[in-house]
């Protein structure tokens, strides 16, 4: 689905990835961790297409096709999708609105007919219960005056509205109480499909204990220095990073 | 996108710096040609102290002439376009407008609408019941009745600034029809009131002169639209003044609808007084016009009164908005909110200047200010400037301002839902003046606007 090859990409004249080759097939699940500054976020945030980040060189070819030279909208039209460190908060737009417009944009792309918002309103509503929201929070702004975790659940429920063929979660497990963490991968794992992928972006191990790997790689100054199994994680947790950083 | 606080206003412009773009010569022979224009003029029978008020008023613009940069009020705003040919008024002529061309701005719901195309009174388009002893309708049929005729002499020419006001001049002496609304003490109007200005085709270097008095007793409330629209592309002036009295404990929503032609030039003067507990909401909407200016003043003369000035303009091409606020506080408790939203595209100008005075007796006033742009380009830009003067000791007041682009972070958080840029950008712009629409408290006026927002960027940046 996605073959990364020699990615290299950096922001303000400063190179953060520096040669990643990762390959992802339908139906698994990546777990890309490793210390703070590694070039998580970053590699997240290059695939999902954010100007502010420069590529500099490698490809991204997804479905057959490059993914770096793709608009952002383009991307996810084709079924990227991007669950944000921190959601971006917009106030004077609603939940409903904001949702019910990237809907029927990805729909329109597809060239399947839009939805009106009473349609709208039975599809959301079933996927909220995935995440546990109430229905009020449709009516409220975007992310505006959220909590923490009503944010990360929001993202999933954009998700779960847009139904990706490839997510990427970029620390969705930050700032997250056990319950809520509970909450945001119950609703990935019910997402989960043979013909989708997950990249799981994360510092820490906790939240690969409710969605499980295939495959772990350990980023370390722009490089993936490890690649494993789930078992890898464990052992991450164990000793920390700093014995692959040393080998590195 | 920067916040700036401002704690002091700039200083004010040096003579020496200041661009003068159109000769003395022209902006004084162009001055003259108003006034000998006057002199020429045939008026119907009026009462002598309305004649005697025009007149005073047109000996005060021949000094004050058209007002240039060097004018504090006008530093950045140029009065030069308009200087471009003397616009007269118009004969009312034979119109074939009708109820069906001016359907599209007219309010759903329970409003009473007076028409006025090109200056002039159209009893056959508008709509007005009387009822509860609310008077609406147009001065010159106020004149006419005794009772209405003595109201309108109390009252008329008592509020706005004609000795330094070149444009509030101009229009005293030139007045044509307007709207009075009168609202006995202890009354509620049953009826939002609109009054719709229609400028068609055939107003093409017309000078357009509306004079609005709006009265309310006591104990009163109303609210009252004002809408300007154009149906077609003249090149015309409209120069409006309206004076507002709210008496003790009355409550009065006065809105504005600035839907001018893309060639017009509009300057509108609101000068509001306001008595002992009352509350004044004074709302702003800007999108037409080559040329427009608003001014706002209100004098908070009781204790414990309230005034909001809230405006929102929308901006393109090559046009420039100018708002100009006043509050001037001279007694105690009393609160003044003020936001000002403003959306620029293309080569636009905005300007902003919003004065807030605390008389040194005004104990415990509250006021708060912030003006607030969002630049889709550029060639966009804006001039603000908050002004607070305060004389007494026991105040809050802010004020502030900031002017940037669109976030582009959150402009980002959207493509990456699957949303094209010129939607992202439509949906940033109008959450960005959702915030100020939402002042407003009646519903078809709100969704009015919020369409008319939305529409006004509908082909992106």
């Amino acid at each position: 689905m996605l073959d990364i090859t020699s990615l290299r990409a950096g922001i303000a004249e400063r190179e953060i990835l520096k040669g990643i080759d990762l390959n992802v097939k339908a139906g698994e699940v990546h777990a890309v961790m490793g210390p703070n500054g590694s070039g998580k976020s970053t590699l997240a945030q290059v695939l999902a297409g954010n100007p502010a980040y420069e590529v500099l060189g490698g490809s991204a070819m997804y479905l057959g096709e490059e993914l770096l030279e793709l608009e952002p909208e383009i991307r996810a039209q084709k079924g990227i999708f991007l669950a944000f460190q921190y959601p971006v908060e917009i106030p004077g737009v609603t939940n409903a609105y904001f949702l019910r417009s990237a809907y029927n944009e990805i729909r329109k792309a597809r060239g399947e007919e839009e939805v009106d918002p009473l349609e709208f309103l039975d599809i959301v509503e079933d996927r909220m219960k995935l995440v546990e929201m109430d229905s009020s929070m449709l009516n409220r702004s975007v992310n505006a005056g959220f909590s923490g975790g009503e944010k990360k659940r929001n993202e999933i429920l954009q998700m779960a509205v847009l139904q990706p063929k490839l997510a990427i979660l970029d620390e969705t497990d930050s700032g997250l109480d056990i319950d809520a963490l509970r909450i945001v991968a119950g609703g990935v794992n019910a997402l989960r499909r043979p013909d989708n992928a997950t990249i799981v972006v994360t510092h820490y191990q906790r939240l690969l204990n409710y969605i499980v790997p295939d495959f772990v790689h350990v980023l370390a100054n722009g490089r993936i220095v490890r690649s494993g199994g789930k078992e890898l994680a464990l052992e991450l947790e164990e000793r920390g990073y700093d014995w692959l950083l040393d080998a590195a | 996108m920067t916040d700036a606080v401002l704690t002091q206003s700039p200083e004010s412009p040096g003579v020496d710096d200041v661009a003068v773009t159109v000769p003395h010569s022209t902006r004084d022979a162009r001055a003259a040609e108003y006034v000998a224009r006057f002199e020429s003029i045939e008026r119907a029978a009026e009462p002598l102290w309305l004649g005697a008020q025009r007149r005073a008023a047109i000996e005060t613009f021949a000094q004050l002439g058209f007002p240039t940069s060097r004018n504090e009020d006008w530093h950045f705003t140029s009065v030069s376009p308009l200087l471009d040919r003397a616009y007269a008024p118009r004969d009312a002529g034979t119109s074939g407008l009708s109820a069906h061309d001016i359907a599209p701005y007219m309010f759903a719901g329970d409003w009473q609408t007076l028409v006025f195309l090109n200056g002039h009174y159209m009893s056959h388009l508008s709509r007005i019941t009387s009822g509860a002893g609310v008077f609406v309708g147009p001065v010159s049929a106020a004149l006419k009745d005794d009772l209405y005729a003595r109201l309108v002499e109390r009252h008329l020419g008592g509020l706005a600034d004609t000795r330094t006001h070149a444009f509030s001049a101009l229009n005293a002496a030139f007045a044509g029809d307007g709207a009075f609304v009168h609202v006995p003490p202890e009354t509620v109007a049953p009826h939002n009131v609109h009054l719709l200005f229609v400028t068609d085709d055939s107003a093409a270097g017309a000078l357009v002169s509306p004079r609005n008095l709006i009265v309310l007793g006591h104990h009163a409330e109303a609210t009252v639209m004002e809408s300007y629209v154009s149906i077609g592309n003249a090149n015309y002036f409209t120069n409006s003044v309206t004076e507002v009295y709210v008496a003790d404990c009355a409550r009065l929503r006065h809105y504005k609808i600035q839907r001018e032609s893309a060639s017009a030039y509009h300057v509108g003067s609101w000068y509001a007084n306001q008595g002992r507990s009352c509350a004044y909401e004074a709302f702003s909407f800007a999108i037409g016009a080559d040329l427009s200016r608003t001014n706002i003043a209100t004098l908070l003369d009781g204790e414990g009164s309230h005034v909001s000035l809230d405006g929102l303009y929308l901006v393109n091409g090559d046009q420039t908005v100018d708002h100009q606020t006043s509050v001037i506080h001279a007694k105690e408790n009393c609160t003044s909110h003020e936001l000002y939203k403003g959306v620029l595209d293309g080569d636009s100008h905005a300007v902003f200047n919003g004065k807030v005075y605390v008389h040194p007796e005004a104990q415990k006033t509250d006021g708060k200010q912030s003006n607030n742009n969002l630049l889709l380009s550029e060639g966009a830009h804006v001039d603000t400037k908050p002004q607070l003067e305060i004389y007494a000791d026991d105040v809050k007041c802010t004020h502030g301002a900031t002017i940037g682009p669109v976030d582009s972070t959150a402009l980002f958080y959207l493509k990456s839902r699957g949303i094209g840029p010129e939607i992202a950008l439509r949906l940033l712009t109008y959450a960005f003046a959702a915030e100020v629409l939402e002042e407003l408290t009646i519903p078809e006026v709100r969704d009015e606007l919020e369409r008319l927002a939305f529409e006004r960027f509908a082909v992106g940046a």
